[in-house]
């Protein structure tokens, strides 16, 4: 339980920064999820604060005490990898009691298969505790891998995309276990993922990285109604935010060069004629594929509509947002 | 999981494999099991002409091989007291009496001591270096692979002579620390390169993850990395122990009595009127067992590839 804090962090690995300036303030207790394509520094910046890095300048805070002297260990963190998380030549129970056993923590031993008993029971492990580690699924695997984080109760948990091979059901009943545990314990999570799902439902705050920069920081309701830019706005939402010609409904700000139209941003029924492309059914929505001016546009429909290839919609934007020329916010 | 399939070879190919793979075994094994065979024979047998496939066997070689022996003097042949075992009577038969034991046993003590030292060095020195050349920016890292690699280039026995100054000005002649430094030497290229490939294998995340779980890199190093080198530790040894253990030239130049390992002292044993040769086959054939034993014992982790299945695809 602690709050994390970077300062002017900048890492790069030959000449690209992988982590450029960046400032953040993980509050204590904060759920922050990072969003990003590969290569942003979503990772990087999770292996500084981890100290399996050294930042090139900067200084990293943990619990308002530099941490850049400190081994891994000292730092008292936890961290989930994507891959390779756990050691194939033990079982799922030496796996999950390897931190406790660390000269660290040196734990005894009823303490040691109390804390595997809770962690095990809490990811459904328990009956696999005895299985080599590689004798598990993968969805196992990254249970244990998970477990393994929890069972040391650290300052900060960092969890990179601990949930993406698992299967739809079991990511679900996850999300809703470490959001759980997370607020349980009360500690600072630092979550990287790709899902827009975990992102919206877990986070506290959002931390949207593009190449290195912290590009915005906030809630992600504010993320997601009010980004600062294209890129942010293309991060969050499904379907993606579509993005036009600012004038191609009528009048725009002035500087406005694309007109941002989330599927709720469009109303159906007057303004512009679109020819409809495809519709695709997906059960509780579905989407519109539209083609207005020779630019494609997606929108949801009503879940039964009647709607099909070649038919004629009237479709003007609500509340949309607009980029400038360089794809910041400017309305 | 990549889906792909594999075509069952056909009965004939199968066949032919077969007996190329028979053919094979029978051109390697064959000398092994002449000298098996002639380690039985009697020496009027090992060196019959044509040659005795089919023979009466004993164990003479390897009572010879075990003892020294004296013709017995004509004036003690009454005095002597009844043989005391099987080997006795064995010598006595040939009209011979046991004066002592051969020094075979403390020769093929040094090849143990000499063996098994110069590879546990090998491996030990090896798998430190290899691993600080497969994680650790190590400057001139590439030049320093080659100059390893290089030691290699030429047969070892080109800087015997150089090598046979050293030994003498250092008194490390005919010492076992002698032949074990020189045997590491020549092996510990082998040992890191192979080594290095392994350890390459093994992804640096895990070592990452036991340092967040609270571990010094040594201990990661050790309780991570090793086990999951056994593998390649394992077949790494196999190779350093057959060099060492068969090593015939240095041995020869640079031991002669204390550390005198058991390749040059085999063809050394003379019988009576000549090479005595069922004690030499014998005492090539015991000289096989260990690292036979060896090899087997560690074949399990040869064929097992510890660290599969257990990364996340």
């Amino acid at each position: 339980m602690a709050e994390v804090r970077l300062s002017g962090v900048t890492k790069r690995f030959g000449t690209t920064a992988a982590v450029d300036a960046m400032s953040m303030t993980i509050a204590d207790g904060a759920f922050v999820v990072l969003l990003g394509p590969t290569g942003a520094g979503k990772t990087t910046t999770l292996r500084l604060i981890a100290g399996l890095e050294k930042p090139d300048t900067g200084d990293i805070f943990i619990a308002g005490r530099s941490v850049l002297a400190e081994t891994p260990a000292q730092r008292n963190v936890a961290m989930v990898f994507q891959q390779y998380s756990l050691y194939p030549h033990l079982t799922v129970r030496e796996n999950l009691a390897f931190p406790l056993k660390s000269p660290i923590l040196n734990t005894r031993p009823q303490q040691i298969e109390r804390r595997v008993g809770e962690v095990a029971e809490v990811l459904r492990i328990s009956h696999k505790l005895d299985n080599k580690a590689t004798a598990l699924s993968g969805g196992e695997m990254q249970r244990v891998s998970i477990g393994r984080a929890l069972v040391r109760k650290p300052q900060i948990f960092l969890m990179d995309e601990p949930l993406s091979s698992l299967d739809a059901k079991l990511r679900a009943d996850l999300r809703v276990e470490l959001k759980r545990i997370q607020s349980d314990l009360g500690s600072t999570l630092l979550y990287v993922t790709h899902d827009q799902i975990e992102a919206m439902t877990m986070a506290t705050h959002v931390g949207v990285l593009d190449r290195g920069l912290l590009v915005q920081f906030g809630t992600p309701r504010e993320i997601y109604e009010n980004p600062s830019s294209i890129y942010v706005a293309t991060r969050l939402g499904q379907p993606r935010i579509n993005t036009l010609p600012a004038d191609l409904f009528g009048p725009a700000p002035d500087g406005a060069a694309t007109i941002g139209l989330r599927p709720e941003h469009i109303h159906e029924g007057e303004g512009r004629p679109a020819s409809v492309v495809r519709v695709e059914h997906l059960g509780d929505q579905t989407r519109l594929h539209l083609d207005i001016a020779g630019h494609a546009l997606v929108t949801l429909a009503d879940p039964h509509t009647s709607l099909a290839p070649g038919d004629t919609v009237a479709v003007r934007p609500e509340n949309p947002l607009y980029f400038d020329s360089n794809g910041l916010r400017i309305a | 999981m990549s889906g792909y399939s594999i075509t069952e070879p056909s009965a004939g190919q199968k066949w032919f494999a077969g007996t190329l793979v028979a053919i094979y075994a029978l051109v390697t094994l064959l000398p092994l099991a002449w000298i098996v065979a002639t380690s039985f024979k009697s020496p009027a047998d090992s060196i019959a002409y044509p040659p005795k496939v089919i023979f009466d066997p004993t164990v003479e070689g390897y009572v010879n091989l075990f003892t020294t022996r004296t013709r017995i003097p004509a004036d003690q042949v009454d005095s002597l007291p009844p043989p005391a075992n099987f080997a006795e009577q064995i010598v006595r038969d040939q009209g011979m009496m046991i004066t002592g034991p051969s020094r075979y046993g403390a020769r093929f003590l040094n090849s143990v001591i000499i063996g098994f030292g110069s590879t546990f060095l090998s491996i030990f020195l090896g798998t430190l270096a290899a691993y600080a050349f497969s994680r650790f920016r190590v400057p001139l890292k590439d030049d320093l692979m080659f100059f390893i690699l290089s030691t290699r280039m030429m047969p070892p026995i080109a800087v015997a002579i150089p090598i046979f100054l050293m030994f003498r000005s250092l008194g490390l002649s005919d010492t076992h620390l002698g032949m074990i430094l020189l045997y590491t030497a020549v092996n510990i290229s082998l040992a890191v390169w192979l080594l290095k490939g392994f350890i390459d294998e093994i992804p640096r995340e895990y070592e990452e993850a036991a340092l967040i779980d609270g571990y010094t890199r040594f201990q990661a190093f050790y309780k991570v990395v090793l086990p999951q080198a056994a593998t390649g530790i394992a077949s790494t040894a196999i190779f350093c122990l057959i060099f060492a253990w068969n090593e015939y030239a240095f041995a020869v130049l640079l031991t002669s009595g204390v550390a005198q390992t058991a390749p040059p002292f085999i063809p050394t044993i003379i019988g009576v009127g000549g090479q005595d040769w069922p004690a030499v086959a014998a005492g090539a054939t015991l000289f096989l067992i260990p690292v036979v034993v060896f090899t087997v014992l560690l074949r399990k982790h040869l064929l097992r590839g510890i660290t599969f299945g257990a990364v996340r695809k």
